[in-house]
């Protein structure tokens, strides 16, 4: 869980593959359910979300699907550290929101 | 009824566009192989076709997940055509099209900063290793011209070199775009996602 931590910003992208995979899902869901969630702002790219999956993967943020590894089709689900780094991320961008809400106000549009 | 079409293209991303033009007048293409098209009638904005030149070798393994990914997405493969009798089957190269139907909305392979850059990266790649190639096979042509005497098949060296380098110069200037649009993008990356 430590290293979580070590990187900064998630990508949208990546926030949003995570948040999606708290329900188990595979790839054509995954692009369907962002685009949902964004009110169809962020549509991601076959070749983007492909690398993010494998990257995320690696890193141990997301899982395959047990007993679907035959299945044409692979389905992931978020883990542990996965949901710890979209912890961090909110906790930033609360930060963010938050320093903007403070420092905008009173300013001239 | 189908349509044959030759074209050459040096910037995937311009041929990228004339397809989807051709596809949005109802032209949809069905096969490629060496700067050979060839097109079926379709509906009009029927498909929506992108080109990328894959990681790995696309019969290999790696490639295998990858194209069984975009399957999965929708997105299929348009079939290469035979050169010379099957001698040389476009299928060996990393270059790809993809095609998708419109009516599942905006088809985009790389959507991020990032994954465009690497995408270029390694289409830049591709071209300045092959620029590297004919420039060292075009310059040891040259070079063996001061190696013998000078003969007639000296002068065969000279021009095989001359034109090597030429080539190499071809790979050269037709990159350049690229590395403009990478350089483009990795300023964008310092101010946003």
């Amino acid at each position: 869980m430590a290293d979580t931590k070590d990187f900064g910003a998630l990508t949208e992208g990546v926030y949003y593959i995570l948040l999606s995979l708290l329900t188990p899902m595979h790839g054509y869901g995954i692009m369907q359910n962002v685009k949902l969630l964004s009110n169809e702002r962020v549509e991601l790219g076959a070749g983007t979300l492909y690398g993010a999956l494998s990257t995320l993967a690696e890193r141990g943020w997301i899982e395959l699907l047990q007993g679907d590894q035959d299945s044409r089709k692979k389905e992931y689900r978020i883990t542990a550290d996965g949901r710890s780094a979209v912890r961090n991320e909110m906790a930033r961008l609360d930060e963010l929101l938050a320093n903007g809400k403070k420092l905008i106000i009173g300013e001239p549009e | 009824m189908s349509l044959v079409q030759r074209k050459f293209f040096s910037d995937f991303e311009k041929e990228e566009e004339w397809l989807n033009e051709m596809a949005a007048k109802g032209l949809a293409l069905s096969e490629y192989s060496w700067a050979r098209y060839v097109f079926e009638e379709s509906g009009k904005r029927e498909y929506i076709y992108r080109i990328e030149l894959l990681k790995e070798d696309p019969k290999g393994p790696e490639a295998a997940g990858y194209l069984q990914f975009m399957k999965e997405t929708g997105a299929e493969l348009v079939p290469t055509g035979k050169w010379l009798w099957g001698l040389l089957k476009y299928n060996n190269l990393r270059w790809v099209i993809f095609r998708r139907k419109a009516s599942e909305g905006a088809f985009t392979i790389y959507s991020d900063i990032d994954s465009k850059i690497r995408h270029y990266k390694r289409v830049n790649s591709l071209w300045m290793s092959l620029a590297m190639m004919e420039l060292i096979i075009g310059l040891l042509n040259i070079s063996l011209m001061f190696v013998n005497n000078p003969t007639a098949l000296n002068m065969i060296n000279l021009v095989m070199g001359l034109l090597l380098i030429i080539l190499s110069l071809f790979f050269i200037s037709i990159s350049r775009p690229i590395r403009q649009k990478i350089t483009k993008l990795q300023n964008d990356k310092l101010i946003r996602e």
